[in-house]
């Protein structure tokens, strides 16, 4: 488990780094896409994931914590996640911005002489 | 009356005077009258402050700051400080008056005062100071306020560049005694004042003694305009007079010396501080009299005797005797005295003659014979004459000059050094008296010299007065002050000294007659030559300070700027993304090599094929993006979202419900959003790839590869190193075992979100509107490139066919496509917004929440304009998303408030159950409500976004029918 984990990760993460660093902006949009998901699994991971374990407390009486998976990681990724398409947004607006405004869609906003 | 809120009443009135006076209207006398109001109560309350200082008491007023840091608004006046605040506050009450007459009507009155009062605020922090941390703070100020008032009149090239280079040295200095304090600070464990000066021997036996001292030098000696650092304070001169009367006399420059004699106690009496300081006195002392001499200036002579005046003082502080210590604080004082009557001279002689130039000015005894005498007495007190305090402290020195305190050069020529100065100080005393008020009539000045008015001299007369005073009965008048000062600093090591007049005749007499007479000389022989000579002392005069500091200015701020812009700097994004990929993974790798990685050999064991398979999808579907993203837009999307969609699996297979359910919706969100900016990119046609890829490109794509390769790999290595190992004991457990006693919910996700870290959501939400704001903003004014504008071909192609065919219209088959799935996705509409109600209210127990719910009901939206149009949805449905946003904060940031109401901190809240007919027992707490107003800013935030970008399909065809008007026209 967290080996394919860990490898899942690499992958999404270095997919997204190539993209990073390729001309086009549409290419930089969709790598950072694919950051998020691998740095959003890194934190979640942390938090060493269970199976069958949701902190979702059963009813009443004293709590085992043992019986859970840490709940912080989950906390953290989930407003990563709407904080992530937010981000996502403003760079998807700049980037359309941009290209109205030079006519080009190179991330420096104009065509490598 | 004296007790700890004078101390801080001290401080606080200057700077409320300071902002009050900005809000004074500009005629002359309000600004005055508030400035003269506050400098006299400032002057009173230290003097009511006088009994609880003598006997080398101290008088202490705390406002804890931040306490964890040492860091504390200690004030504390003892009777040094006493000294000094009475004579900032003293001269400042005059100077206020004085300037009253100087400024001219059309100058900003109210800037003036108003920077006047804080910079004297700021320089009674400084004596005042019970914390050196807070010292150096206020220390600051004064140079900021320094420049301010030089740089007055900035409509003035010189006063700018004055005040310039003053702030550059001073904030240089003042950047360097930061670092010395700190240091202090570590070598004694405290930034206290009174802990600081009860640690001498720690200090001076530490290794890092010697750092320290440079450093807090460094910041004495610029702030004192003492050699090396000298420069600045001439080209300050272009400053109002009266404020050079003030900083330049008794405040910003004394600063300096303050600092050296508060400190002496720990720091003086070691070999360093002799040469250092000695050296740099010796040197201001000697060559700042005799640079005076040159001056064509009044105000540059007395600049240049100012230099020397603290010259001397600095050698005095150098020498380590106790005796020398008292003779250093009784010149601080007797100097501030006479050079700020003097300053007010020099402006009284601007003011009514027009112009400062000795060459030009000639004979004014006969206009101005009040102020000439004023000025000659305290012209005598400069020069050192019998009677006069500026004679009793230079015998004082001479007496310490002839001492010897340390078998070295330095203190053998301490003597010669001391009498060629003083000759040099009586020369060019003579010179300015001789020059300015004695000789022919003068010819050709800008204005008829007369005398100036009364109150204007007022301010002079008192301090000339004081000058004579203390000459001739210094026991009576200075003397317990002083020795409350002396006490206060040297403590059981005071000596015994006598302030008497005549000690009989002895070498310190001799001298002072050997350097008035010299000085005598040396005026009558350099008369002629002065007379028509240029500004500055022969050949020292090519050699000018202020030339080469603004080389070393251009040289490093632009220069050197300059060439390490062009050569490491960059404006492409690619190599600034490379070089943060790279230090990120450098700074990772350094502290993993550093700390060991160690872990098993990585096994397959206990991994579910499925699992596996889901992420060999996963792994392709993400490569393939990768691959894709530049020539096939659409499926770069759609293989994205695999890979999102293998995230959002593992989530739920890996016990997050919650992370599934969210990651799930935004996807959606999040691929429409791209979707519809699709649109605007240019198109890129598949062939071009075929071009063979120049050499250079292929190598960087093979660069680009492996830092892609590393990164990924690396992550990938920390990422299974942290699983494999047990995870040490973190908070987790206090949030599970209270997430239901403290927060009221079984969803310990959500009560994190909504209740414990409430606060941090409170930020995220608002981040979240801000971006949205800021995304709905920058397509306002968006202008889609001109080769996006047109209608897309397949809209084109329907057209024709539309057009082509009798029975239908244009426009139809537009309308017409995927009308089944239309119709389904409008019927959706009610069914999302109750899932949306559903994921809210059972947020609290079970996977939902604001966030999800949020995200939920922004698709039911974003779906009506997806199945039937923009036009068509606006037409029927008033979607008012800023509103929601609004009212998201609002509720958040209420709810939050509310338990102020019952006494709880912000953001406490309360949980109970309610039975509800027909939909049974649900959970309501307090922080249900903050989660509505999550709820209602995503909605409102995500609504607004897509909307803005669906927006631009209707401007793209008010720009196309603009477009073709354009060119029907031409």
């Amino acid at each position: 488990m967290a080996l394919v984990l860990s490898l899942a990760i690499g992958v999404l993460i270095g997919s997204g780094v190539w993209l990073l660093l390729r001309p086009r902006t549409y290419q930089v949009i969709i790598g950072l896409s694919l950051i998020s998901y691998g740095v959003n699994l890194f934190i979640f991971s942390m938090g060493r994931p269970r199976v069958g374990a949701p902190p979702l407390l059963g009813s009443g009486g004293p709590v085992d914590p043992a019986a859970y998976t840490d709940p912080i990681p989950q906390a953290l990724v989930l407003t990563a996640i709407v904080i992530g398409f937010a981000t996502t947004a403003l760079f998807l607006v700049v980037l359309l911005v941009s290209r109205g405004l030079t006519g080009s869609d190179h991330v420096d906003g104009r065509e490598p002489r | 009356m004296a007790n700890e809120t004078s101390l801080l009443l001290m401080i606080v009135l200057p700077f409320f005077g300071s902002v009050l006076a900005l809000f004074l209207p500009s005629y002359r006398n309000a600004p005055v009258w508030l400035a003269g109001l506050v400098t006299l109560a400032v002057l009173l309350i230290a003097a009511a402050c006088y009994p609880s200082v003598t006997d080398a008491r101290v008088l202490h007023s705390t406002v804890e700051w931040v306490p964890s840091l040492g860091l504390s608004f200690k004030l504390r006046m003892d009777g040094f400080a006493w000294l000094f605040s009475m004579l900032v506050s003293g001269i400042g009450f005059l100077v206020v008056l004085y300037a009253r007459y100087y400024m001219a009507p059309e100058d900003p009155i109210p800037r003036f005062f108003s920077l006047f009062l804080a910079f004297m605020g700021a320089m009674l922090g400084i004596v005042l100071s019970g914390n050196l941390i807070l010292l150096v703070i206020f220390w600051e100020l004064t140079s900021i306020f320094s420049f301010l008032l030089i740089g007055y009149w900035h409509h003035n090239a010189a006063a700018r560049d004055g005040a310039r280079m003053a702030l550059t040295i001073t904030g240089i200095g003042g950047l360097c005694l930061l670092a010395g304090v700190v240091l202090i600070g570590h070598i004694v464990g405290s930034y206290d004042l009174d802990a600081v000066l009860a640690s001498g021997n720690v200090i001076r036996q530490s290794p890092l003694y010697v750092p320290t001292l440079v450093l807090v030098l460094l910041g004495a000696l610029t702030k004192s305009a003492q050699f090396p650092f000298h420069f600045w304070l001439p080209n300050a001169m272009s400053a109002p007079t009266p404020v050079s009367a003030f900083l330049h006399s008794a405040t910003m420059v004394k600063a300096g010396v303050f600092l050296m004699a508060r400190l002496w106690p720990v720091m003086a009496g070691t070999d360093e501080w002799f040469w250092i300081v000695g050296f740099c006195g010796m040197m201001a002392f000697v060559l700042g009299a005799y640079f005076a001499i040159f001056q064509q200036d009044i105000k540059g002579l007395l600049a240049y005797s100012t230099i020397s005046h603290l010259g001397l003082i600095t050698m005095l502080l150098s020498l380590g005797s106790p005796l020398a210590a008292v003779a250093a604080i009784f010149h601080m004082v007797n100097h501030g005295t006479f050079k700020a009557s003097l300053f007010m001279t020099a402006g009284i002689i601007d003011h009514e003659a027009g112009t400062r130039d000795i060459r030009r000015l000639s004979g004014l005894f006969r206009f101005m014979p009040i102020t000439a005498t004023l000025a000659m007495v305290a012209s005598a007190a400069m020069a050192g004459v019998p009677l006069l305090n500026g004679f009793l402290s230079k015998e004082m020195f001479f007496a310490e000059a002839i001492e010897t305190h340390a078998i070295s050069i330095l203190d053998t020529a301490a003597p010669y050094a001391a009498v060629l100065g003083s000759a040099f100080a009586v020369a060019y005393s003579i010179r300015f008296i001789q020059g300015v008020f004695f000789g022919p009539p003068p010819v050709d000045l800008p204005h008829e010299p007369h005398e100036a008015p009364f109150l204007m001299r007022l301010p002079m007369a008192v301090l000339v007065l004081l000058c004579l005073v203390v000459g001739i009965i210094p026991g009576l008048t200075i003397g317990p002050f002083l020795h409350a000062a002396v006490v206060s600093v040297l403590g059981p090591a005071t000596p015994t000294y006598s302030l008497a007049v005549w000690h009989g005749i002895n070498l310190p007499l001799l001298m002072s007659v050997a350097a008035l007479i010299g000085g005598g000389i040396l005026y009558l022989l350099l008369k002629s030559y002065l007379a028509h000579s240029e500004e500055g002392p022969p050949i020292f005069r090519l050699l000018k300070g202020q030339r080469i500091f603004e080389r070393a200015m251009v040289t490093i701020s632009w220069r050197w700027a300059r060439y390490i812009e062009t050569h490491l700097g960059t404006r492409r994004l690619q190599p600034q993304l490379k070089l943060l990929v790279g230090i990120a993974f450098i700074a990772g790798f350094f502290s993993l090599y550093r700390r060991g990685l160690e872990f098993g050999v990585p096994s397959m064991a206990g991994t579910e094929p499925a699992f596996a398979g889901l992420w060999i999808i996963g792994a392709l579907c993400a490569l393939a993006a990768a691959w894709q993203a530049k020539f096939h837009r659409l499926a770069a999307l759609i293989l994205l979202s695999g890979a999102g969609l293998a995230t959002c699996i593992t989530f739920a297979w890996l016990s997050a419900p919650d992370l599934a359910l969210t990651q799930l919706l935004v996807e959606v969100v999040t691929t429409v959003l791209i979707l519809l900016g699709l649109r605007w990119l240019p198109k890129r046609a598949a062939e071009s790839r075929r071009i063979a890829a120049a050499a250079g490109i292929r190598l960087r794509r093979y660069r680009d590869l492996f830092i892609a390769l590393a990164a990924g790999g690396g992550m990938s290595v920390v990422a299974y190193a942290v699983m494999a190992r047990t995870p040490p004991k973190g908070i987790a457990d206090f949030f599970l075992e209270n997430a239901y006693m403290l927060g009221g919910g079984k969803n310990v996700v959500n009560v994190i979100l909504v209740d414990f870290r409430g606060f941090d959501t409170l930020g995220e939400i608002t981040v979240l509107g801000i971006v949205a704001l800021t995304v709905f903003a920058l397509l306002r004014r968006f202008r889609p490139a001109p080769d996006s504008i047109e209608m897309p071909e397949q809209q084109r192609i329907q057209n024709t066919n539309d057009e082509a065919l009798p029975d239908r219209n244009p426009g139809d088959t537009v309308s017409d496509y995927l009308l089944v799935p239309s119709v389904i996705m409008q019927w959706l509409f009610p069914v999302i917004i109750v899932l949306a109600a559903y994921l809210f209210i059972r947020g609290h127990d079970l996977p939902g929440g604001g966030f999800a719910a949020g995200i939920a009901m922004a698709a039911a939206f974003i779906l009506q304009y997806l199945a039937a149009g923009t036009v068509w949805v606006e037409d029927r449905l008033r979607i008012l998303p800023v509103k929601w946003m609004g009212a998201g904060l609002l509720f958040a940031a209420a709810t939050g408030a509310g338990a102020w109401l019952f006494g709880y901190p912000f953001l406490t809240s309360h949980a109970r159950y309610v039975e509800l007919p027909l939909v049974g027992s649900i959970p309501v707490a307090s922080a249900m409500l903050f989660d509505l107003g999550v709820f209602l800013l995503v909605v409102g935030a995500t609504v607004l976004m897509l909307i803005a970008i669906a927006h631009q399909s209707i401007r793209r065809l008010r720009a196309s029918r603009v477009a073709e008007a354009e060119k029907e026209a031409t």
